[in-house]
């Protein structure tokens, strides 16, 4: 692994003797896009100010390339790229505004103007140029302000949920884009959001934040498929959540006791053990009665349906197993199995989409 | 209504016949009020850039501090600024009393709170987060000032208007301190003080028309920055 980019030692930011911030390491890596997720009022933002330098913590540490920063922090801020969540644009045209930032550091005219030209074209703004900040709409904008941090050649990309405040197609077009330029610059990001499927397309790795701390810090697949606690399990999707315990262990595949059923999982734990059986609900099925000999996953439940309700492109299912099951199912899925609440079904889910979590029962 | 009439027949006259003696008062209040205006301004951004972005212990009283330097009494302002320039007084051996300099820190006290606390309320009003963008771009703590100076140039060049408004209209203070002496501290305002006293109303209100007018053309000057388009 490289040698970390910039590092946070020992962060704690206190506002009014309150801790927001209680980060003791966290590197980012060159290349690398790091996605910070977590609620509202996590911290994100303010540890995105203190990764850019614009907040002092209360204590700790900031290091740039192994040097520690202290003093005039303008050499260290030049180097890096913010984006916010509003687009803050100043009021001037397109182009006044991706220029600014080359402006401030006296690159020349002659460089400026081809680097403007650049990234202008790149986020599909050249045509805008000349217009009014003022007269954008928040596309349009929101291409500006990342066509502005780009212009500038960062070493680290800052980005504080830049796509919030967009409609859907305007958001995809733009990921698209952004995508797109992180792939071709391999430029170190961190990209803070709230939104799951927004990690999960750009991140290579995830820290979840909460309350002030890092939860968790993986790659997507780690912290989405095996959260560490039942917090950061729900954050990430995982809707299915129940107490249960290893009854035994046999090459690897566990028998768990949750409520009157049995379940089958793939663990390392030893029998004995109380864990917390998560599932995701696009990890679970449902046929009906008849159909359930057909199915080759390891656990199917009886269940009925106690609620059915459109869901975005899928329709949310949620089941009664002796505990709250909640599948996703496509809306053909729903019309081909004509069931409906009341209905008796069979949920199944394989071995493997079981996530367990070691937990001592309160 | 004669009287009005005559005193614009008589303020076209004087200023199209070169009488030296309304040149020389409009030329001494222009410098005054152009120094003062300049120092409140240089002054009143200092402070409301401090007061506004580093958000000090203490910044609603200081801003009320100002804000109340809004209505600061002219007589009073020039009663302080004599006590401190009299020979006896703390700044008495830099022989400032009735002098032009005299004028310029009296109208300078008076101009600076209206251009602290409207400047202030302009900066507070931008977005917060524009400050921190703009850092975020590279700005050195000056540049940052600069950039957002020019985000709220409309109310700041308000805030400029309003203390020239201030400063340039001033007649209390400016007696006070300045003397009204003819040839040197005699501003436009001291004058139709004077032409009044003296029952010469036909001058007083000639000169009402040129200090009306300079302040028309100045604050036209001040409103067309105002309202330029911002540069690309």
């Amino acid at each position: 692994m490289s040698a970390p980019l910039l590092q946070l030692q020992n962060i704690v930011v206190e506002h009014a003797r309150r801790s927001v911030l209680d980060v003791p390491c966290l590197d980012i890596l060159p290349n690398e896009v790091l996605a910070v997720v977590g609620p509202n009022g996590a911290g994100k933002s303010t540890l995105l100010r203190i990764i850019g330098l614009l907040e002092q913590p209360s204590r700790g540490k900031v290091l740039f390339a192994g040097r520690p920063i202290s003093g005039n922090s303008l050499n260290f801020r030049r180097r890096m790229a913010f984006v916010f969540q509003e687009p803050l644009l100043l009021d001037t045209s397109i182009e006044g505004n991706v220029r600014t930032g080359l402006s401030l550091r006296g690159v020349p005219a002659n460089d400026r103007q081809r680097r403007v030209e650049e990234w202008t074209t790149r986020f599909g703004i050249a045509g805008l140029r000349r217009r009014s900040a003022r007269t954008l709409s928040g596309g349009e904008a929101q291409r500006t302000s990342l066509a502005r941090a780009m212009v500038l050649e960062p070493e680290i990309l800052l980005l504080d949920e830049p796509f919030s405040s967009l409609d859907a197609p305007t958001r995809e077009a733009l990921i698209d884009d952004l995508d797109a330029v992180l792939t071709s610059k391999r430029v170190a990001t961190v990209f803070v959001t709230h939104d799951r499927a927004e990690a999960l397309r750009l991140g290579d790795r995830i820290a979840v934040l909460m309350g002030g701390k890092v939860r968790q810090l993986g790659t997507a697949a780690e912290v989405f498929s095996s959260p560490v606690d039942s917090e950061v399990a729900a954050f990430v999707g995982v809707e299915t959540i129940v107490p249960g315990r290893i009854r035994e262990v046999s090459s690897g595949l566990a028998s768990i006791i949750v409520g009157e059923n049995t379940i089958e999982a793939t663990t390392e734990l030893p029998p004995g053990s109380d864990v917390l059986v998560c599932l995701r609900p696009e990890d679970v099925t449902v046929s009906g009665l008849a159909d359930a000999t057909l199915m080759s996953a390891r656990n199917r439940l009886r269940v009925a349906v106690t609620r059915v309700r459109p869901a975005g492109p899928y329709v949310r299912m949620e089941l009664d197993a002796g505990f709250n099951l909640v599948a996703h199912i496509t809306k053909q899925s729903l019309e081909e199995l004509a069931i409906s609440p009341g209905a008796n079904a069979i949920a199944s889910f394989k071995a493997t989409a079981v996530h367990l979590i070691p937990h001592r029962p309160g | 209504m004669d009287l009005i009439w005559d005193g614009v027949t008589e303020a076209l006259r004087l200023i199209f016949s070169g009488n030296g003696y309304v040149y020389e008062v409009t030329f001494t209040s222009l410098l005054v009020s152009g120094s003062a205006t300049l120092i409140a301004l240089v002054l009143g951004l200092g402070i409301a850039s401090f007061l506004a972005f580093r958000a000090p212990p203490g910044r609603t009283l200081a801003l009320s501090a100002f804000n109340a330097g809004m209505a600061l009494p002219p007589v009073a302002v020039g009663l302080l600024v004599s006590i401190m320039l009299w020979r006896t007084g703390p700044l008495g051996q830099l022989h400032l009393l009735y002098s032009r300099t005299a004028i310029v820190i009296a109208q300078a006290v008076i101009a600076t709170p209206v251009v602290a606390a409207l400047s202030t309320a302009a900066l507070q009003g931008l977005n917060p987060n524009l400050r921190l963008q703009v850092l975020a771009l590279g700005a050195s703590r000056w540049q940052a000032a600069l950039l957002l100076f020019r985000e709220a140039r409309l109310s700041l060049l308000a805030a400029g208007m309003a203390g020239f408004g201030a400063a340039i209209s001033e007649v209390g203070a400016t007696i006070m301190v300045g003397g009204n002496i003819k040839g040197s501290t005699r501003t436009l305002t001291s004058a139709i003080v004077l032409e009044v006293q003296q029952g010469d109303f036909e001058t007083a209100i000639a000169l009402s028309f040129i200090l009306l007018a300079v302040i028309l053309g100045i604050i036209t000057v001040f409103t067309m920055l105002q309202q330029r388009r911002p540069p690309a």
